[in-house]
């Protein structure tokens, strides 16, 4: 560089970290940091407010210490299966509620919605997939007409899968197929995507604020549920092994360890050809040591979850439960293709915009009422996926079903895993790791005999610490 | 001299009763700084706004190359090359500065992203413009300073191979040290071929940095001219009362809204 731009790299970062001596031309950023450098500038992001999911493993870790000291059964094999499957529904619906959280907004309606899924996808199964008869002429008709309008609203911003599975659910519906788990579970993916293009274009289309949107939503789908399934009645769905697999059943041994190969390797795979593969375009990269130990980290992990998992757990000696159950793969699935969307894909990167400035990403020429109409369809189709899962760990699905605690445990576990409400900032895992937390308190202190007043209070309180963690944070960062 | 990149001649430009922009003719150089001044409400913004296609012209011609064009989106200004940098810069805190600079336009197939691509090139856009004060290409733009965040903006703006850069009031909320980055940047952009317009309210800034001065009074273009011909008083007249001397319009008190 010619002597008299020097000039130039005087003192305009006043606040920037002045230990890291002059401001080096950011040509240099493509040499890869020490170990040593890399772990100050993540302590120096903590301390600036960016704490991450930091806070949330800290709790988890506290947690887990607590309740392993207070109860013999909290760290047995068995109640640990038992924890996957307890926490995989609300982890998976609070997955779907990242993205629309991405964008500060919030869909309510989100439980409720998940209800209605799993009654329509109960209802199939129980009525043998005579929905006519199922639901009664107008609710039938009503329902079928419904997805007719979503299918259109959503075909109106050109959002494409928005269409294609109201369509096939409406075939469903209309032609009566036969009852099977799997058009059971598309069944139900259909109708929560339904469900999410009308909330998506009335928040993004009509310009109603989300809150007011799904709050109304939240109690007419609570109404559609009950008039669905009945008052008092239950549909159990325990009788079809697979639709009850889904969150009780395990993988045998064999494949158990192929899943860990698929996730670990894969993992790996990913991790450390992205790794190399910046090192020798002369990106900015990660010190190679960590990413070493990160991977490494994993693997071990992984194998010992593994190899403990498909220990017999079972407490009557007469049977034998093990093998990996069923929730881990789905969950793991469901994490690995919307951390690729988010990370990886224009899409993603246009939600991130849009939630961090809407107006520039508006600007940059970004449709920004598809992006935010979609996010909805996004949310209701995968709380219609977490509906799967807890209808089929309770084995029925109850006129309250998706009501109740359901999505604010959803909320507070994106929340808790450290995604911001105020939008822009948020990973799904956060919702995996928030998941967790909500999941151990509420089977810890059921292990301690804790009545169902002090689960409420406890996990309220966390939830508000957690946003607490949140406010703080951005208070911090703006401050800097 | 060079050609003439963007030429307006005759702009006639009214929200309803109120005739904004009257007759203005204005010439941008490519590898020039043409500063554009004027008093508050003298229709700078409007007339930024008209060439970037946000406000549709009344009557007149716009030149693009020689070539009359007709411009009715900022889309299509963009794709001749007019790239225009507001002054609330429209960059996302929570991306970095790669992520801004590509926004909305993401290199890459079937709707992935290739981050290598976007990063080498944002990386090597800075290094054209020897922008040195910035420490890595992946630092989120919340953690930059003003003057780091006006340089993202207006790299941004050149990233596209355009041909015409209009920078408002770049300089307006900056201290003394980012001022001078700002500056320096915008003389590169000029001498990287660019026709630069600087809209400016800094005398200092606008002698320092322009070739030419354009002139804006109650909507009338009062003068057009070198900057090496005119002094520091005779532009702030032309911009208070219109005319200077022999300069600007002929019957300034005559000009109305």
């Amino acid at each position: 560089m010619p002597e008299e731009l020097s000039m130039t790299d005087t003192p305009s970062t006043g606040e920037k970290a002045p230990e890291t001596g002059a401001i080096s031309d950011f040509g240099i950023d493509t040499t890869s940091k020490s170990a040593g450098e890399a772990l100050r500038e993540y302590w120096a992001k903590v301390r600036g407010g960016d704490f991450g999911s930091l806070p949330a493993l800290l709790g988890l870790l506290v947690l887990v210490i607590f309740f392993s000291a207070q109860s013999e059964t909290f760290l047995t094999l068995g109640n640990i299966a038992n924890l996957l499957a307890q926490g995989a529904g609300i982890v998976i619906i609070a997955m779907g509620l990242v993205f629309v959280l991405l964008l500060g907004e919030i869909d309510l309606s989100a439980g409720t919605a998940s209800g209605v899924a799993a009654s329509v996808m109960a209802l199939h199964l129980v009525k043998s997939g005579n929905m006519l008869s199922a639901f009664g002429d107008g609710v039938f008709y009503i329902t079928c007409a419904f997805m007719v309008v979503a299918a259109v609203l959503s075909a109106l911003l050109r959002i494409w899968p928005g269409v294609v599975l109201p369509v096939v659910g409406l075939v469903i519906l209309l032609l009566g197929v036969p009852p099977n788990a799997w058009i059971e579970m598309l069944l139900a993916l259909c109708i929560g995507t339904s469900i999410g293009s009308l909330t998506g274009y009335l928040v993004a289309k009509v310009g109603i604020p989300s809150f007011v949107v799904t709050l109304a939503l939240f109690l007419a789908w609570g109404g559609v549920v009950l008039k669905y399934i009945g008052q008092g009645g239950t549909l159990p769905i325990r009788n079809d092994k697979i639709l009850f697999d889904v969150a009780n059943g395990n993988l045998n041994t064999v494949n158990s360890w192929i899943l860990f190969l698929i996730a670990a390797g894969g993992y790996g795979a990913v991790v450390l050809g992205r790794h190399f593969t910046r090192l020798r375009k002369g990106l900015v990269a990660q010190p190679t040591p960590l990413v070493l130990i990160k991977v490494a980290a994993v693997v071990v992990l992984g194998a010992a979850a593994t190899l403990l998992l498909t220990q017999n757990r079972a407490v009557n000696p007469t049977v034998t439960i093990l093998g990996v159950p069923y929730v881990v793969p789905i969950v793991l699935a469901l994490l690995t293709l919307g951390t690729f969307v988010l990370d990886r894909t224009q899409y993603g990167r246009h939600i991130y915009a849009v939630g961090g400035n809407a107006e520039a990403a508006r600007r940059a020429g970004i449709n920004v009422a598809k992006i935010r109409m979609s996010v909805f369809v996004i949310c209701s189709s995968v709380a219609a996926l977490g509906a799967i899962v807890y209808s089929s760990k309770v084995g029925s699905v109850a006129p309250d079903s998706g009501g109740g605690n359901t999505l604010l445990f959803a909320v507070g576990a994106a929340v808790i895993g450290g995604t911001s409400l105020f939008g822009g900032k948020g990973r799904l895992r956060d919702a995996v790791i928030g998941g967790a937390v909500i999941a151990i308190i509420s089977n810890g202190l059921g292990l301690l005999k804790q009545e169902a007043a002090v689960v409420s209070i406890v996990t309220g309180l966390v939830l508000l610490l957690a946003a607490s963690v949140d406010a703080l944070s951005r208070r911090r960062s703006a401050a800097s | 001299m060079s050609e003439p990149i963007l030429e307006l001649r005759g702009i006639n430009k009214s929200f309803g009763p109120v005739h904004v922009l009257h007759d203005i003719d204005f010439t941008v150089r490519a590898g020039e700084v043409t500063a554009l001044v004027g008093d508050n409400g003298a229709g700078k913004s409007t007339m930024v706004k008209s060439i970037a296609g946000i406000h549709p012209i009344d009557s007149g011609e716009v030149l693009f190359e020689g070539q009359p064009v007709t411009i009715h989106s900022p889309r299509e200004a963009a794709d001749y090359g007019i790239e225009v940098v507001y002054q609330d810069l429209a960059l996302c805190e929570n991306l970095d500065i790669v992520q801004n600079m590509f926004l909305g336009r993401e290199r890459g197939k079937y709707g992935l992203l290739d981050e290598a691509d976007m990063e080498q090139a944002a990386r090597k856009t800075l290094a054209s413009l020897s922008v040195r004060t910035v420490k890595s290409v992946r630092t989120s733009v919340a953690s930059l300073s003003g003057g780091q965040r006006q340089t993202v903006a207006i790299a941004k703006s050149v990233l596209w191979d355009s041909k015409v850069v209009l920078l408002d009031e770049p300089t307006a909320a900056l201290g003394v040290a980012q001022t001078r980055q700002v500056l320096d940047l915008v003389r590169r952009l000029a001498e990287q071929g660019l026709g630069v317009v600087l809209i400016s309210h800094n005398m200092n800034d606008v002698f320092e940095v322009s070739d030419r001065i354009a002139c804006l009074y109650l909507g009338r273009m009062a003068a057009q001219l070198p900057t090496k011909d005119v002094t520091h008083g005779q532009v702030v007249e032309l911009i208070t009362a219109g005319r200077s001397g022999d300069l600007g319009i002929a019957r300034p008190e005559t000009a109305t809204i």
